[in-house]
């Protein structure tokens, strides 16, 4: 496949490859894609401990759990960390390791750049963690508005929220330039782009948001820290700047950032649902382009987070009808779905109920979305908990459910092993009901007024019963999420061995053994149609049934001779943690300063390095 | 896949190119100075610096010569920018004279 | 756009540097977004300059169009670069590099001359959000340049050693993307923020 200069080094150098050490200088795509899953779970166990510190001060009313500094703290990390270092690399684990499987590549088109993603990613995330530990953690909400972000430089806080949100988007441009390349670059002969599994497709539309939304917050972030470190004006309204300008630049990142959150769900669900449907996705075209609209509306509906600002009655007219417009491509894809799963024999086991929960929370996420979109209505629902409740049917009852439903469905193939289903159910249904108890509630406590992040609420206002249940509930999450990480743990003791192909499944991963073999493919496939595995196994008779193909395909290959497997380097991580040097260093300017600088000199050791290290495979 | 490139300039084009691009950027500081041409400034300057703009990108950057996927994901910077930011700017009625 | 357009519909063979410049075109039309901002930052906050100097008062055009004229003609040494180096002529590639680095240099010694003088004349980052909104675009430009500068020197060097031979001219094209894109942003802003501003 490729026509390089060098040997075949198929084998590689045995020392390199194991222990941390063979972790630290991966740049094997499944391994990455393993890094950033395991490091999404570890984040996501510190997002959902701060989830249940909120809920237990909210159980009662007067809470004396927390103390409103404790609080903000608490609800600002909880955010940020569930969406930058939970549902966004834990979407990267899986397009690491499948997007060049779905397409037939042995690798992305730059894997020492992939390493450097995770590795960047993943001290940027300890970067904001250990802010808890070294004088508190940032504490002005998510979306930073100013002048909760700029005011009371002395406190470092919130330019731990700023540094650390700037080097992490950094890793995840670094990645969208990487992923689209290898889309438009690495496919599989014959694997045109409308032959790409939905999953890889919405992979494509989550990096094109991510490429160019993450320029605008870097600079609204740029823009924040300097205001905090050297005086600048930017958003300082008693000095003729406008924290209104903040809020565009938060919300022309922050919305597509929604899509970039819940595409990747859509995506997997439309890979589980026909595999256990037995049929093909229906309207895969619609999904398809119904995806791709989603991408472009995205970017066209920000401002409807800012009715109240008062953008005047014709920016909110029309920002009310691109946002009630974009409800249009997502539902085309939910009667999609409906079609696909309508009239197949459908198999009920634990990846595909999570794909089903996820049909159904999505769409009472999206119907209370859309009543935000009429401006008069936002008005009384900004702020509230309405507004939370809704964000967590698409976050949690979207994202999180299409997520973990990806997880069941492809675990066998990262690991080999079936997961169990009689705990895969209990998961389910213990996370399903948690998952409503918790959020339903926050329907009507927004409705009768209750407002987000106040860390207490008085007696008397009819707010103490529907909160006691969403505590309840989210310790049920909290049991649910016992049960998965049991279920691993099982699994990995007396798992059942999973074989090849242990979904009769669509795509081309199915095609290899469980865990892949490094090099991914022996012969890199020649891609005939859409599900092409499918009809090699399967041909269609007449009335429209699969019929096995007698005698089933042969999937052993001859190994290709010419296969060229990236090396092993050291210099990603390496420059990563130059990086974290210098964030760290410009917290505490001046003496930082040291750090900035042994920082800058170990980042640009690192890429001399890299440069300079001999001709890999992406090199030639 | 590099029988999809076109012969490409020579030196003697690029520094044609570049004489070009010199004569426009004189025109454009000399159109600033010229008081009777104040109500077209603004016009005449963004052609102007468009034209560069697409000189360069379309010449040295050999996006003329070459296939139509580097422009077109080009295209798509190109054309979001001005729409997005148009419209905040038009938010705080920054475009329709204050 | 059909998605036909968007890429081949039956990729060839792997062509190295066929993937760099699609991740390079990728890449800086992410930068268009990046530019996109500060410029939009520069345009709201343009007259309110509180108590500091105005841009009319304090701009010397005649200083800056010879600057942005350097920087101009350093994408002509650029593309010289390139061209030498498609014809493998390795000599004449490192005098164009060099050249390049050295118009980016002058380019930025005329920043920093720049700087010095607003500073004088009273215009600093916390003058005004004016002042904050010039300094950080041009700056962060000015950023880009010499990362530029980093990168073209890097790579006369390194073709010295010869280890880069092979790949070298492919290095050129892509580095000299990024150097003609910093220029077509320079384009816009000489153009934005200084010529329709005074």
């Amino acid at each position: 496949m490729l026509m390089a200069t060098m040997t075949p080094t198929l084998e590689a150098p045995p020392a390199a490859r194991r222990g941390v050490w063979g972790w630290l200088t991966t740049t094997d795509h499944k391994k990455i894609g393993i890094l950033y899953g395991s490091s999404a779970s570890v984040f996501f166990v510190v997002g959902g401990i701060e989830a249940l510190l909120i809920r237990v001060q909210l159980a009662t009313p007067n809470g004396e759990f927390l103390s409103a500094d404790a609080y903000n703290q608490m609800f600002t990390m909880h955010a940020t960390t569930m969406v930058f270092l939970v549902i966004m690399p834990a979407a990267a684990a899986f397009t690491n390791y499948f997007l060049p499987l779905l397409i037939g590549a042995r690798d992305v088109a730059f894997p020492r750049l992939n390493a450097l993603s995770y590795w960047v990613f993943l001290f940027g995330g300890l970067f904001l963690t250990v802010s808890f530990f070294l004088g508190g953690a940032p504490d002005g909400g998510w979306f930073g508005y100013a002048p909760l972000s700029t005011q009371v430089p002395e406190v470092v806080r919130m330019d731990y929220w700023a540094l650390g949100l700037i080097i992490i988007g950094l890793a995840s441009l670094l990645a969208s330039v990487n992923f689209i390349t290898t889309i438009f670059t690495m496919r599989a002969p014959g694997m045109t782009l409308m032959r790409m599994p939905v999953f890889a497709w919405m992979s494509l539309v989550v990096n094109f948001l991510l490429l160019f939304s993450l320029p605008i917050i870097t600079v609204g972030l740029i823009q924040v820290f300097l205001d905090r470190n050297i005086g600048t004006l930017f958003f300082d309204a008693a000095n003729g700047g406008d924290p209104i300008l903040w809020q565009h630049l938060f919300w022309l990142f922050g919305h597509p950032e929604v899509y970039v959150l819940i595409l990747p769900a859509m995506g997997i669900v439309s890979e589980v649902l026909p595999t256990f449907a037995r049929k093909p996705l229906f309207g895969r075209s619609f999904v398809i382009f119904s995806g791709i609209a989603i991408g472009f509306m995205g970017f066209g509906v920000w401002a409807h987070h800012m009715f109240t600002s008062g953008l005047g009655p014709v920016a909110e007219s029309a920002f009310a009808l691109t946002t009630m417009f974009i409800a249009v491509p997502t539902g085309v894809k939910i009667f999609n779905w409906l079609g696909t799963i309508w009239g197949g024999s459908l198999r009920l086991n634990t990846s595909m109920l999570f794909s089903l929960g996820f049909i159904a929370m999505f769409v009472i996420g999206g119907l209370s979305g859309v009543t935000h979109a009429a401006a008069p209505a936002d008005w009384q629902q900004h702020d509230t908990y309405y507004v939370v409740a809704h964000f967590h049917y698409v976050l949690v009852g979207g994202a999180i459910f299409g997520l973990i439903s990806g997880l069941y469905y492809w675990w066998p193939k990262i690991t080999g092993k079936l997961l169990d289903e009689r705990l895969g159910k209990w998961h389910f249904w213990l996370m399903m009901i948690g998952f409503n108890l918790t959020f339903a509630p926050m329907h009507i406590l927004g409705l009768n007024g209750m407002p987000r992040r106040t860390y207490r609420y008085p007696e008397g206002l009819g707010f103490e019963f529907w909160n006691a249940i969403a505590t309840i509930g989210s310790f049920l999450i909290g049991v649910s999420m016992l049960v998965l990480f049991w279920n691993f743990y099982r699994t990995r003791r007396r798992g059942e061995i999973a074989g090849p192909d242990p979904w009769d499944g669509r795509t081309l991963e199915w095609s290899i053994s469980s865990p892949p073999p490094e090099h991914n493919f022996d012969q890199i496939p020649v891609v005939e149609r859409e599900d092409d595995f499918w009809h090699r196994k399967y041909r269609t008779a007449e009335d429209g049934t699969a019929i096995a193909i007698e005698p089933p395909p042969n999937m052993e290959f001859e190994r290709d001779e010419d296969i060229h497997l990236p090396s092993p380097s050291f210099y990603p991580v390496l420059a990563a943690a130059g990086m974290f040097l210098v964030v760290m260093g410009l917290v505490y300017v001046p003496w930082g300063l040291i750090a900035v600088g042994a920082g800058a000199v170990t980042t640009l050791w690192g890429l001399f390095g890299w440069s300079m290290e001999p001709i890999t495979r992406e090199e030639h | 896949m590099s029988d999809t490139a076109h012969a490409h300039p020579t030196p003697r084009d690029y520094w044609l190119i570049a004489l070009i691009l010199a004569v426009i950027t004189g025109a454009e500081v000399s159109v600033t100075y010229i008081d009777a041409l104040d109500s077209v400034v603004a016009p005449l300057l963004i052609t102007m610096s468009a034209a560069k703009f697409a000189i360069v990108v379309g010449y040295f950057m050999h996006l003329k010569y070459e296939q139509r996927i580097y422009r077109n994901l080009f295209l798509m910077g190109i054309i979001a920018a001005p729409i997005l930011f148009g419209t905040v700017l038009l938010t705080f009625g920054v475009l329709i004279g204050d | 756009m059909s998605i036909d357009t968007l890429a081949q519909e039956h990729p060839g063979p792997h062509d190295v540097s066929h993937i760099r410049k699609v991740a390079m075109w990728v890449f800086l039309g992410s930068e268009v977004l990046f530019f996109g901002s500060l410029i939009t930052t520069f345009l709201l906050y343009r007259t309110r300059i509180g108590d500091g100097p105005g841009a009319a008062e304090i701009f010397d055009i005649p200083f800056t169009s010879v600057s942005s004229f350097i920087l101009l003609m350093s994408s002509l040494t650029m593309v010289m670069a390139h061209h030498s180096a498609s014809r493998k002529d390795w000599r004449q590639m490192r005098v164009w590099l060099v050249a390049t680095a050295m118009l980016g240099i002058v380019f930025l010694s005329g920043q920093v001359f720049e700087f010095t003088e607003f500073v004088e004349e009273g215009l600093t980052v916390s003058t005004s959000p004016f002042g904050s909104s010039f300094f950080v675009l041009t700056g962060v430009h000015g950023a880009h340049v010499a990362v530029g500068v980093l990168l073209l020197l890097a790579t006369a060097l390194m073709s010295f050693t010869g280890r880069l031979r092979d790949g070298e001219g492919m290095n050129v094209e892509i580095i000299g993307l990024y150097w003609h894109f910093v220029d077509v942003v320079w384009i816009v802003i000489f153009t934005v923020v200084y010529l329709m501003q005074v």
